[in-house]
């Protein structure tokens, strides 16, 4: 084994293994948005018989699409503000303390992204029945943000950990109050790790299917609305469209969310 | 130089105490500092010195006791309603705040207007050499400037009591000599009480009117920097502040006269050839010299007295053929020294 890892024939191999899980990865993604060009309408073959921009238009004919569109950009947002202010209120309770239970509470905090969202989903539609209130889009915003604050609290705390504290004594000393220290140190020093966990809390809210599934009433957000088009075949190319809608919604918080923590990676 | 006892008390601290858990990092301290000195808090790492100055700041509050500003009682006043500066030991710049913007901070705070602030910033860059320097950022600054800044940003604010917390220890050996003459020149110009914690003796010697020597959370000495050092009251202090010599038990008995411990500076002794006339007024002692360590300036002569002690000598290379060549390592020689270089120590030798 060890003379086989020594010989030039393994790096090879190791790229072609990730070449392999790349494409894995990302050859569906693909076929989704070369197929949203198809002039097919139901049967794909490969290669397409032809390229078309019809289906955007029949699309932006579609008033049931636009309407889970905006839906969910308004919940991803709320979700998204409402984790901002949430997380980092809990990041700054929680990254100078050293209290009893500290870790515990910690992993309280990060538990939603790691439990299976069907179990999260469950529990709030169970709990939301019990106060006997309706499911609206506040509900919606409600189960988004338990797994959004996760993202928001992990890259703030992270920055406030790397921020000297004497900053924030050396502010005090020179007369600014909690609230202007805040203003003026702390959040320049955590702006860029805050925008970053919104972003992507934004990305993750904006194509959850699961949680959603079980908080929303009659609303359809947009992954919702294009799993219910899987009964409709006839629409497969349309909703090609509205998947590659999908796709650039989310990466490109993602992509600049990544920029902006590049150099807290180094 | 010694404290006049007709100025003002800027802080005064009675019987401060704050305990961290079981650990006593200030221990009943008792404390006056007076309006324009230049005070230090010297001792080792743990002894209880940074914990004081951040009392004095607001950054931590005693356990009992009190602390007095300007004769008014700060026990639970927070860092930014008190009349005093900090300069920070890791300086503390706002990385994301150029030089002006860090300088200007405290007066941003205050409210006072654009122009006035603009100027007091650009009079504060003058007075520590950084003019023009308004628009760095303090990455983009050496470890020197940097120290700079912070002092600025602290002295632009004219607190009546500038606070420095080993300002200079990460500085290379040269700048912070420069930096000790500097920091001591400002605080002349600008006639504000400066409490300066260091654990380097030599600097708190260089820089003080007076200086506090702190040994486990306690005070051991208060004194002028030649009173600490040419009369050291506890046993500690002669061994932190410069080096000592200590006579105890049955030598001090029959080289003093008294079993009370002693101390003596190395450069206080003489060293004379056996059988040389020595003035019947110094305190004698045979010895034979131990090992000789060549300093440049001067010589360290370790001593074996006949009864198996050892003191230190220094004496300084007036003729480098003669300082050599005299004596060596085996010849025997006589030491003598003047009774009064002999200090007595206080038995109870602080607390321990």
């Amino acid at each position: 084994m060890r003379s086989n890892l020594e010989t030039p024939r393994s790096p090879l191999a190791l790229k072609l293994a990730a070449g392999c899980s790349l494409l894995f990865l990302h050859v569906p993604l693909c076929i989704i948005i070369l197929y949203a060009f198809t002039t097919e309408e139901a049967a794909f073959t490969f290669p397409p018989p032809g390229l078309t921009t019809q289906w955007f238009s029949q699309l932006a004919n579609r008033g049931d699409f636009w309407e889970s569109l905006w839906l969910s950009i308004a919940v991803a947002t709320t979700a998204t503000l409402v984790a901002m202010i949430l997380g980092t209120l809990l990041s700054l309770a929680l990254y100078r303390s050293n209290f009893f239970g500290r870790d515990a509470i910690s992993l309280l905090v990060i538990l939603p992204i790691a439990l299976p969202g069907i179990v999260t989903g469950i529990a709030l539609r169970s709990a939301i029945s019990l106060t006997g209130a309706q499911f609206t889009f506040w509900t919606i915003v409600i189960g988004h943000a338990t797994f959004c604050i996760v993202t928001v609290y992990n890259n703030v705390i992270a920055r406030l950990r790397r921020t000297a504290h004497s900053q924030v004594e050396a502010s005090m000393d020179l007369g600014a109050s909690t609230w202007q220290t805040f203003r003026y140190i702390i959040l320049p020093n955590i702006a860029t790790a805050l925008l970053a966990g919104g972003m992507l809390a934004f990305a993750l809210s904006f194509d959850e299917v699961i949680v959603t599934t079980f908080t929303a009433g009659q609303q359809r957000t947009l992954p919702i609305w294009i799993f219910d088009q899987l009964t409709r075949p006839r629409d497969r190319p349309v909703t090609n469209v509205a998947a590659v809608f999908v796709i650039a919604v989310t990466f490109i918080p993602i992509l600049l969310s990544y920029r902006l923590t590049a150099s807290t990676r180094e | 130089m010694a404290a006049n006892q007709s100025r003002s008390v800027a802080v005064s601290l009675r019987q401060v105490c704050r305990y961290f858990g079981d650990v006593r990092a200030v221990d009943r301290v008792d404390l006056d500092i007076y309006d324009g000195e230049f005070f230090s808090l010297l001792g080792p790492s743990g002894s209880g010195k940074t914990t004081c100055l951040r009392l004095i700041a607001g950054f931590e509050q005693s356990t009992s006791g009190s602390i007095l500003l300007h004769g008014q009682e700060v026990a639970g006043v927070p860092p930014y309603d008190r009349d005093v500066n900090t300069v920070f030991q890791d300086y503390a710049l706002f990385p994301h705040m150029s030089v002006g913007e860090n300088v200007a901070y405290g007066l941003m705070i205050r409210k006072v207007p654009k122009d006035e602030r603009n100027r007091r910033v650009r009079e504060m860059l003058d007075l520590v050499r950084l003019s023009g320097m308004e628009n760095r950022r303090p990455t983009q600054l050496s470890g020197g400037q940097r120290q700079r800044v912070a002092l600025a940003r602290a002295l632009v604010n004219q607190p009546r009591v500038l606070l420095l917390d080993e300002p200079l220890g990460a500085l290379d050996l040269k700048l912070r000599q420069q930096m000790q003459v500097e920091l001591k020149a400002i605080q002349q110009q600008v006639g504000i009480t400066f409490i300066f914690v260091t654990h380097d003796q030599e600097e708190a010697l260089t820089m003080s009117d007076r200086l506090a020597v702190f040994n486990h959370g306690r005070i051991e000495q208060i004194g002028t920097p030649a009173e600490v050092y040419e009369r050291p009251t506890t046993e500690f202090v002669a061994g932190f502040v410069g080096t000592s010599n200590l006579l105890k038990g049955d030598t001090a008995t029959r080289l003093m006269g008294s079993a009370q411990t002693v101390a003596i500076r190395p450069e206080k002794i003489r060293i004379y050839a056996p059988g040389e006339i020595i003035d019947t007024g110094m305190v004698q002692a045979n010895g034979t010299i131990k090992e000789i360590i060549y300093l440049g300036m001067h010589n360290k002569y370790l001593v074996s007295l006949d009864n198996g002690d050892e003191l230190t000598v220094v004496q300084q290379n007036l003729d480098a053929l003669s300082a050599v060549n005299s004596i060596g390592r085996g010849h025997a020689v006589q030491l003598a020294w003047a009774r009064a270089s002999a200090h007595p120590l206080n038995p109870a030798g602080g607390s321990k």
